[in-house]
């Protein structure tokens, strides 16, 4: 195995472009080297991106966009309070992978590059709005991370792609989200269904705009636009929040395993698609939840 | 397999050593430092008895590679007590009986110390929380839990 530290994502993506074999690049390490110690992928080439300056910065544009650096762990995200008040729902969906010392360690990109379909922070990144940018040995590109995944274990990035800033969108106001899973435990765990729901409301508390993503219940990440359209113009009634429910749980494709059978998970999805909406209803109305 | 030279910092020493790119910060700690307080129970960071910091920051040693200590500073296990003085988390893991095989140990202690420098005054809820990566199969948990609340109390009137 080829350990490299490039210090610019050129120069990463240069080294995985001429690379051969399994090529794998190194931030948090938690999906990666878990993979290479159980020898279920042993990499050629490892690219070790957290060299390269700015990756490990969380900064604020005068707009109120966020950049987030690729190589942020969790507990990075956890300890920015301005960060968690913006988006609440994106911090918590990241901060329920794994254990404090995995928080140390695992990265957003890291989530989403690793495909898993029940990957905790995609929903969130998927509701969102959050973009990533790409750099590739024939320039840069930017592109929606509802976008990356494109099977379980697979993305949509070429060879010689590398994931270089990632992109959250101004908060902007009257606006909430909130991610919630199951999983039959407190902590420690694989969703079973994961939902994130990100709300805009106008100054009446009616819903503007919504983007509801469901996770474990297909082979990649939901972004479905039937339940968002169940909540827009609504104010949150209980109409509302059932079509909501029944618009998840039509949009699940899922799989019976160890964690859940096809009809607990397709229904479940309705139930936590109804309370992650009222949470992030009441974070959108200013209520600190 | 060519080696990679790493120049790092462990417990505050300046340490020096050649790694295969595959090999984990706790095979090195192990191995090739001597530190063997880290230990590897699962090997894949699901029990925490490989727990050290990096740069302050709680990890599993055995999800981090030599080669990714360059220019860092690891704190172990063995830097928690000062020579022959024991830290208090130390002495209270004593005087609570909150260990029986060990192998858990370690990671615990480096882990509880982790979270008191952050929060002082934790809550048992936050402490089991912050403890749920450390597996023990020994103890059930609770000893280990009202030691360390134990702690943070007289650490608190100490300071």
């Amino acid at each position: 195995m080829q350990y490299h530290r490039p210090t610019s994502f050129n120069e990463a993506a240069a080294l995985a472009n001429q690379a051969t074999g399994e090529t794998r690049f190194l931030a948090g390490g938690t999906d990666v080297l878990v993979q290479l110690r159980a020898d279920i992928v042993t990499p050629d080439t490892l690219i070790d991106i957290k060299s390269i300056p700015g990756v490990g910065d969380i900064s604020q544009a005068p707009d109120g966009s966020w950049t987030i650096g690729i190589a942020v762990p969790g507990a990075e995200m956890r300890e920015h309070i301005q960060l968690g008040k913006d988006w609440p729902g994106l911090v918590e969906a990241m901060d329920l992978i794994g254990s404090t010392q995995v928080q140390g360690r695992a990265t957003l990109v890291g989530n989403l590059c690793n495909g898993s379909p029940a990957a905790d922070s995609v929903p969130a990144m998927v509701a969102a709005g959050v973009e990533l940018s790409v750099t590739g040995p024939t320039g840069s590109r930017r592109i929606a991370a509802v976008d990356v995944p494109v099977a379980p274990g697979r993305t949509s990035l070429a060879k010689g792609e590398v994931v270089s800033a990632v992109h959250v969108p101004a908060r902007g106001k009257n606006a909430g989200d909130a991610y919630l899973r199951f999983i039959p435990r407190t902590e420690m765990d694989i969703a079973v269904v994961g939902c994130a729901i990100n709300l805009t409301l106008d100054t009446d508390g009616t819903v503007t705009a919504a983007r509801v993503a469901l996770g474990a219940v297909a082979p990649t990440v939901l972004l479905v636009e039937d339940a968002a359209n169940a909540l827009i113009g609504s104010s949150l009634d209980e109409e509302a929040l059932n079509r909501l429910a029944e618009a998840a749980s039509a949009a699940c494709n899922p799989i019976s395993d160890k964690r859940g059978t096809v009809e607990f998970r397709t229904h479940v999805a309705g139930v936590l698609a109804k309370r992650t909406a009222k949470i992030a209803y009441a974070r959108a109305q200013g209520e600190n939840t | 397999m060519k080696k990679i030279h790493v120049t790092t910092t462990v417990n505050n020493d300046n340490v020096e050593f050649l790694c295969d790119p595959r090999e984990t910060l706790l095979d090195v700690l192990r191995d090739r430092l001597n530190l063997t307080g880290a230990k590897e129970g699962c090997g894949t960071g699901d029990c925490g008895a490989c727990s050290v910091t990096v740069d302050g920051r709680l990890v599993c040693s055995c999800l981090v590679l030599g080669a990714e200590a360059e220019g860092k500073k690891i704190a172990t296990v063995e830097g928690i007590a000062k020579g022959e003085e024991l830290h208090p988390l130390q002495h209270k893991f004593i005087e609570y009986a909150a260990l029986q095989c060990g192998i858990c140990t370690p990671g615990i202690l480096v882990a509880a110390k982790s979270l008191l420098e952050k929060n002082p005054d934790p809550t048992e809820t936050e402490v089991r929380y912050w403890l749920a990566g450390n597996l023990c199969r020994c103890t059930g948990y609770d000893k280990i839990i009202r030691a360390v609340m134990d702690t943070a109390a007289d650490m608190r009137e100490a300071s």
